[in-house]
C-alpha cells in the first residue's frame, strides 16, 4: 500500500514506513516458544522425579554446569526445576488474573457503552479515577489490606487491570451501535438485553480475546513486582518475584545466576507472548497495523 | 489563549479534586473493611495483659468505632490543613515521613526521566532516520526486550556488574559509610539508579518517536520539503520531528503512573531513602495513614502531570481545542 503513495526517493535513506517485518515468522517463532514454556510448565513437573523444594546443602551455591544448568541457590535447589515451577505460578497467577479482570471491563464497558448517557458518564469518570493511581501502588494497598496471599495477589491484579477491558468494549459498543444490523435488530422487536447479548458481545469478542491476551504478561510483571517487595506470594512459594527476591542476598556473594535465570525466562515468555498478540491484532484491523505492539 | 488555558486548567481541576476525594474515601472504606484493627495492633500481643478500661479509653480516643463516615471526614478536616496523622510503622507525623523521603524520590524521578526522554528523542530519530539498518534492528531490539525486563530485575543486574564485580560506582544508598551528606557524594550515587530508570522507561519513548517520525516522513509537508532538495538532516529535525513531537507531549502525562511504579522497584534495589521503603513498610505493618497518603499523593501528581501535559501541548499546537 505505502509503495503506491510513496516512493522513496533514490539515494536517500529517508523511507516511508515499509511493511512490517514478516508477520508469519513473528508468528511462528512466538507460538514455538509458547508452547516449549507450555510443554516444560505442564510436563516438566509430571515427568521429573525430582523435588524443586529438594533441600541439599551439600550442592548449595554451586554455578552453572552440565548437572545443573543454571546453578544451585543457597539452599542446594536447582534453579532451573524451580524456575519451570515459578513460571507455572507465575502463569497461573497470570492468567486467571487476566481473565477476571477481562470479565470485570467488559462488564463495565458493555454497560457503559450500551446504556450511555449519565451511566456511562459516571462509570468512565470511575475508570478515569482508577487510572489515576499508579498500578503498582494500587495493588500494594489492596495486598496490604488483604494481607499477602495468593488469593490477594490475584484479587490485586485484577481490581488495577479491569480499566483497559472496560474502555476498548464500550468504545467498541459505542461503534457497533451505530451499525444498521443493530437498528435492524431493535426494529425487529430485540430487547435491550438480546441486542447485548447476542448481538453486541460476540462482536467485540475477538478484541476482549486479545486484550486478555495481553493483560497476561502485565499480570505476571504485576506479580512479579508484589513478591520482588515481599508483598507477593508467600516466600516458601516458587514465583519468579520470589526467586529474584531470594537471589538478590546471594548477588552480594557473587551468585549471579540465581537471578540470571528467572529474569531471562520471563523476558522470553513476554516477548513470546507480546509477539503472538501483535501479529493476532493487525489481522484483526488490519488498518491500525503498527509495529509499537510487537 | 491564556484565557483557554487557564478555562482547562479549571476544567481539570474540577475533575482532579473529585477524584481525589473518591480515591482517599475508596482507600478508607477499604481499610475500615478490612479484618485489622489499629487498636489491637498497637497493643500486640500485650492486649491480653492490657486493663478493658485502657483499651476502651483509647478506641474512645481514636474513634476506630465510629461510623466511616464520620471518621473520613475527621480525617480529611485535618489533612487541608496537612495534618494526615501518624505513621504506625515509622513511629513519626506521617507528613514528617513524606516530607523527609519525597525530596530524594523527586530527585530520582525527575533525572531519570530527562535522561529517559532524551534517550527516547535520540535513539527515536536514529532507529527511524535509518530505517531498517542494523542500528535501527539493534535500537528496535533491545527496546522490546527492555520492555519485558522487569526493570529490579535489569537493576539487579547492573548492580552486580558496576557495583560488585567492577566496582566503579557505589550500589546503594546516598552516602558512603558515615561521610556526610554531599553534592558530589550524591551525584556519584545517583548515576546507577537513575541510569536504571532511564533505560527502563526509553523504550516506550523510542518506539514511540520512532513510529511517529516513520508516519510523518509519508505527510505532504514533508514530502515537499524532501522535493524542494532540502537535506535529510534538515528534514528531519525541522519537519518531520516537529509535527511527530505533538502526540509526545501528551505521552509524558500519560507514562507518569508507570514511572512513579518504575521508581518505587528501582529505589528498592539501590536502596535510596525515597518513599520507596517507606511504601512497602507501610504495606506489610498495614500502616494506612502512611499508605493513604502515599497513594492520594501519587494520584494528585499524576493528575497535575496530565493538566501539564494538556497545557504544554495546547501552547504547542494552536489548532489544538481546548475543550478536554
Amino acid at each position: 500500500m505505502a509503495d503506491l503513495t510513496w516512493r522513496p526517493v533514490p539515494h536517500s535513506r529517508l523511507t516511508a514506513a515499509g511493511p512490517p517485518r514478516s508477520s508469519r515468522r513473528r508468528s511462528v517463532m512466538s507460538t514455538t516458544v509458547l508452547a516449549v514454556i507450555a510443554l516444560a510448565v505442564v510436563i516438566v513437573p509430571l515427568v521429573v522425579d525430582l523435588d524443586q523444594q529438594y533441600v541439599d546443602l551439600a550442592i548449595a551455591n554451586r554455578p552453572p554446569s552440565f548437572a545443573h544448568l543454571f546453578g544451585t541457590d543457597e539452599l542446594g535447589r536447582d534453579v532451573l526445576l524451580r524456575c519451570v515451577y515459578a513460571l507455572r505460578v507465575s502463569l497461573t497467577v497470570g492468567v486467571v488474573a487476566a481473565v477476571i479482570s477481562a470479565v470485570a471491563g467488559t462488564a463495565v464497558g458493555a454497560l457503559a457503552g450500551s446504556i450511555g448517557g449519565w451511566f456511562d458518564r459516571i462509570l468512565m469518570r470511575l475508570v478515569d479515577a482508577v487510572a489515576s493511581v499508579p498500578h503498582l501502588l494500587l495493588g500494594i494497598v489492596i495486598v496490604a489490606i488483604l494481607r499477602p496471599s495468593l488469593t490477594a495477589v490475584i484479587i490485586s491484579i485484577a481490581l488495577t487491570h479491569w480499566l483497559t477491558a472496560a474502555r476498548i468494549v464500550r468504545s467498541e459498543v459505542l461503534s457497533l451501535r451505530a451499525r444498521p444490523f443493530i437498528d435492524a435488530a431493535i426494529v425487529g422487536g430485540a430487547s435491550r438485553s438480546r441486542v447485548l447479548m447476542k448481538h453486541l458481545l460476540p462482536n467485540v469478542a475477538p478484541q476482549v480475546l486479545l486484550a486478555t491476551t495481553l493483560m497476561v504478561p502485565h499480570a505476571v510483571w504485576h506479580e512479579t513486582a508484589l513478591s520482588f517487595l515481599g508483598l507477593g506470594l508467600p516466600p516458601h512459594a516458587a514465583s519468579i518475584g520470589n526467586m529474584i527476591n531470594d537471589a538478590q542476598r546471594s548477588l552480594l556473594s557473587g551468585g549471579w545466576w540465581m537471578s540470571l535465570a528467572p529474569g531471562a525466562l520471563l523476558i522470553i515468555t513476554t516477548l513470546a507472548v507480546s509477539g503472538l498478540s501483535g501479529v493476532w491484532r493487525d489481522r484483526l484491523n488490519p488498518k491500525r497495523r503498527t509495529e509499537l505492539t510487537w | 489563549m491564556i484565557r483557554a488555558i487557564g478555562r482547562v486548567t479549571l476544567r481539570r481541576l474540577a475533575f482532579a479534586v473529585p477524584v481525589l476525594l473518591v480515591v482517599s474515601f475508596a482507600l478508607f472504606a477499604l481499610a475500615k473493611a478490612s479484618p485489622f484493627d489499629p487498636v489491637e495492633r498497637y497493643f500486640g500481643v500485650r492486649i491480653i495483659g492490657a486493663s478493658p478500661e485502657r483499651v476502651a479509653q483509647l478506641r474512645a480516643n481514636w474513634g476506630v468505632d465510629e461510623p466511616v463516615v464520620a471518621q473520613y471526614w475527621a480525617w480529611l478536616r485535618h489533612a487541608v490543613t496537612g495534618d494526615l496523622g501518624d505513621s504506625l510503622s515509622l513511629q513519626q507525623p506521617v507528613s514528617a515521613v513524606i516530607g523527609d523521603r519525597l525530596g530524594w524520590t523527586v530527585l530520582l524521578v525527575f533525572v531519570g526521566f530527562t535522561l529517559a526522554l532524551v534517550l527516547g528523542l535520540v535513539l527515536g530519530t536514529l532507529a527511524a532516520w535509518r530505517h531498517g539498518s542494523w542500528p535501527d534492528r539493534l535500537i528496535t531490539g533491545s527496546c522490546y526486550a527492555l520492555e519485558a525486563a522487569p526493570v529490579f530485575w535489569l537493576g539487579l543486574a547492573v548492580l552486580y556488574v558496576f557495583a560488585l564485580q567492577l566496582r566503579w560506582l557505589p550500589g546503594g544508598g546516598v552516602t558512603t559509610g558515615a561521610e556526610p551528606v554531599s553534592v558530589g557524594g550524591v551525584a556519584v550515587h545517583m548515576v546507577l539508579p537513575v541510569a536504571v530508570l532511564a533505560i527502563s522507561q526509553a523504550p516506550w519513548f523510542v518506539l514511540f518517536v520512532r513510529q511517529n517520525l516513520l508516519e510523518s516522513f509519508t505527510q505532504d509537508h514533508v514530502i515537499g520539503a524532501r522535493a524542494r532538495g532540502l537535506p535529510d538532516r534538515l528534514v528531519v529535525s525541522g519537519h518531520a520531528l516537529r509535527t511527530s513531537l505533538l502526540p509526545f507531549l501528551t505521552l509524558l502525562g500519560a507514562r507518569l503512573p508507570e514511572l512513579i511504579t518504575g521508581a518505587l522497584l528501582v529505589e528498592t534495589v539501590f536502596s535510596w531513602p525515597g518513599i520507596a521503603r517507606a511504601t512497602v513498610e507501610a504495606a506489610l505493618n498495614v500502616d494506612f495513614a502512611l499508605l493513604g497518603a502515599l497513594t492520594v499523593l501519587a494520584t494528585g501528581v499524576v493528575l497535575l502531570g496530565n493538566l501539564l501535559a494538556d497545557v504544554l501541548y495546547a501552547l504547542a499546537d494552536p489548532r489544538v481545542a481546548l475543550d478536554g
